[in-house]
């Protein structure tokens, strides 16, 4: 049914063919990057703050069955209905379950990278439901029929004149006029129309309340409001690891999510919705989909920490110049290559390579999630369970003879040097991935082991003059 | 076996065998500073405005200079109801669609983020907030925390089925990380401290 994956790296070359763009879009996560260190830097204890709410993330995962049962009995008291949804296929049904009880063929939704997780845009739409998404970003990508390249910015791969040309096309916008400002207002026009015409509006949940069984959604546009108050339903989407102990812990959070995705203080709105208005339905999914087993691999099972902040991409060397759409998950960069192996480890094998262990996704995280050191261990992971690439078999266990046996690697050493010097035509060519991008260095003259045999003696001598 | 059932097992089985300790919050927050200062530097940051004002007096010259005559005008405040309307409360909220400025008044405003706290029992309907072109919200100057932590501590059992902070107008950066103000809710906050 779904198409075969495209290897992370194969389609990070594709998009490297455009020089100017990737510097654009390198350049572009690198501002992010930089506004969220100037907000971080600005609260003198936000090293205490990741600390804190680590911790309370740790607890959590320590302490979830006990927390899930409290949320669930407390939202149940809040008028909520409550569903619990083991995989991606049940989840859907639920949703399409709920809209066909109300005898709609449309929804409005606002951004959840679980439904993303899920596909249940492509599900709806299969059973003639209609679904608009409404962050603008999000918007921009449905309109394209791409998906997100980022969780926090949908559309951060496009340029301006990309979004000029799909409202051109969808929304009649002005040809040519690129202006984000009479782009923004043209969707703003559109979307309004949405929301006042749509009985169910979905959303995610940044945060669950297990001690009031309240969720939280925090966007800057306004969207998942606008969505959720002029509706009858609301319905709500949450992995289980959304789970926080109580209300008070929102301050460390809240506190921590925004300035590390964007470098603003706050979003705009930090909305709390605990009972349905009077006479409407309000239901939470509580999803599964592959966590509980993530639970249990103890190497892993932190990354269910993850806030959903993006931080870790837009630091990510590989990730700005690879793009969201070349790590082929709903999350991608960092993050998204711990996450995806436990969802499907032959498809999403490639992805764990597809970083430099670097390091500054762990340095950047906001609950203190050891990224790199998990991509390095799922590595380990994928490989003995026979899940590496044929080639990169091969060549390893081609090397590790070579490194283990002194005179084939003195016997290797001599042949690489002597073609680098005299047919570099053997190195220099587009088949060797150490050419791309980069000229070859200029072949030594001899191997240090060469070297040490005529030199250490000597100045051993020296030493003992 | 239900899912629910099936999922709690799971995580029963999968989830560590000892709780970790939950960490103490207490130390959090104390940071010493200019809260009223703050406040008003972070709001103008993030795209919002602030007028000083002594009293509600105040605020109805400031509408009346500031904001289009003869446009559609909501509060919970009665004593703005000289400026706007407050019999919209029980009404379809589809029907509020045509607003061009709301005027509540918040519970509390938070320094570090210029965030204003409003519940259910201040916004007279939940969309008020987001669909009107433009948003006032009137705030005691005294009811200005410092951060987040004093927030929650401040909000501690209050009873509301919906509750939001709201820093600044609603904005966007999805084109090309240029920032727009006025995505889908208002396109201005007008913040009014109040003595």
């Amino acid at each position: 049914m779904k198409a075969k994956i495209i290897e992370h790296s194969e389609v990070a070359a594709i998009f490297n063919k455009d020089v100017k763009r990737v510097d654009w879009h390198d350049e572009t996560l690198w501002f992010v990057r930089e506004k969220r260190d100037k907000a971080a830097f600005q609260i003198p204890e936000w090293e205490l703050l990741r600390e804190t709410a680590s911790k309370i993330k740790n607890n959590v995962l320590s302490n979830i069955h006990k927390y899930l049962v409290e949320f669930e009995t407390n939202a149940l008291k809040n008028g909520v209905i409550v569903h619990w949804a083991a995989d991606a296929d049940e989840h859907n049904k639920i949703v399409h379950s709920i809209i066909e009880n109300h005898g709609v063929k449309q929804m409005v939704k606002s951004k959840s990278m679980l439904t993303e997780e899920c596909h249940l845009n492509e599900y709806l739409s299969e059973k003639g439901i209609d679904v608009i998404d409404s962050d603008l970003g999000e918007r921009i990508v449905q309109l394209r029929k791409e998906p997100p390249s980022h969780i926090v910015l949908p559309a951060i791969h496009l340029k301006k004149e990309d979004v000029s040309e799909t409202f051109h096309e969808h929304l009649g916008t002005e040809k040519g006029n690129n202006d984000p400002q009479y782009l923004t207002e043209a969707a703003r026009m559109h979307l309004r129309d949405t929301f006042l015409t749509r009985k169910v509006a979905l959303t995610g949940v940044n945060f669950a309340i297990a001690e009031t069984g309240e969720i939280v959604v925090c966007t800057n546009e306004g969207n998942a409001d606008m969505g959720v108050h002029l509706a009858d339903v609301h319905i709500a989407c949450m992995g289980f690891e959304k789970l926080i102990p109580q209300r008070k812990h929102l301050g460390v959070f809240l506190r921590l999510l925004a300035r590390s995705a964007t470098g603003q203080p706050i979003t705009t709105f930090s909305s709390h919705f605990k009972t349905p208005r009077d006479g409407k339905e309000m239901h939470i999914v509580i999803v599964d989909n592959g966590r509980s087993t993530q639970l249990g691999r103890e190497d892993f099972r932190n990354s269910l920490k993850c806030i959903r902040c993006g931080a870790c991409m837009n630091t990510c060397p590989v990730y700005r110049r690879s793009g969201g759409h070349s790590y082929h998950n709903a999350v991608a960069g960092p993050i998204g290559s711990i996450l995806a192996p436990n969802l499907d480890m032959s498809k999403n094998a490639d992805l764990p390579f597809a970083s430099t262990l670097c390091g500054s996704c762990t340095n950047v995280c906001p609950v203190k999630i050891d990224i790199h050191d998990q991509l390095y261990k799922w590595r380990q992971v994928l490989v003995k369970e026979g899940h590496s690439p044929t080639a990169k078999t091969i060549a390893m266990k081609g090397m590790a003879t070579v490194l283990a046996n002194p005179m084939v690697f003195d016997l290797a050493g001599k042949a690489g040097r002597f073609a680098m010097k005299n047919i570099p035509a053997v190195v220099n060519n587009s088949l060797n991935p150490w050419y791309k991008q980069r000229e070859m260095p200029a072949p030594p003259e001899e191997s240090f082991r060469e070297w040490y045999k005529k030199n250490g003696k000597e100045s051993k001598d020296k030493r003992h003059e | 076996m239900s899912s629910r059932a099936t999922i709690l097992e799971k995580i029963q089985f999968n989830q560590p065998s000892s709780v970790t300790e939950l960490p103490e919050l207490d130390t959090l927050g104390l940071e010493v500073f200019n809260i009223l200062d703050t406040y008003k530097t972070v709001l103008q940051g993030i795209g919002g405005h602030f007028v000083e004002v002594k009293d509600y007096d105040a605020i109805i010259d400031f509408v009346k200079k500031n904001y289009p005559a003869g446009k559609r005008m909501i509060t919970t405040i009665p004593e703005l109801s000289k400026i706007a309307t407050m019999n919209w409360m029980n009404v379809d909220p589809h029907l509020l669609e045509n607003v061009e400025l709301t005027l509540v008044k918040a519970h509390f405003g938070v320094a570090e983020n210029s965030a204003l706290w409003v519940t259910d029992a201040i916004l007279g309907q939940r969309v008020s907030v987001f669909i009107p072109q433009y948003l006032a919200i009137v705030v005691n100057k005294k009811d200005i925390v410092a951060t987040m932590h004093q927030a929650y501590e401040r909000i501690e059992n209050q009873v509301y089925g919906f509750g939001t902070f709201i820093a600044g107008p609603s904005k966007t950066a999805d084109i090309e990380q240029s920032l727009v103000l006025g995505a889908h809710g208002a396109r201005g906050l007008t913040v009014f401290l109040m003595e």
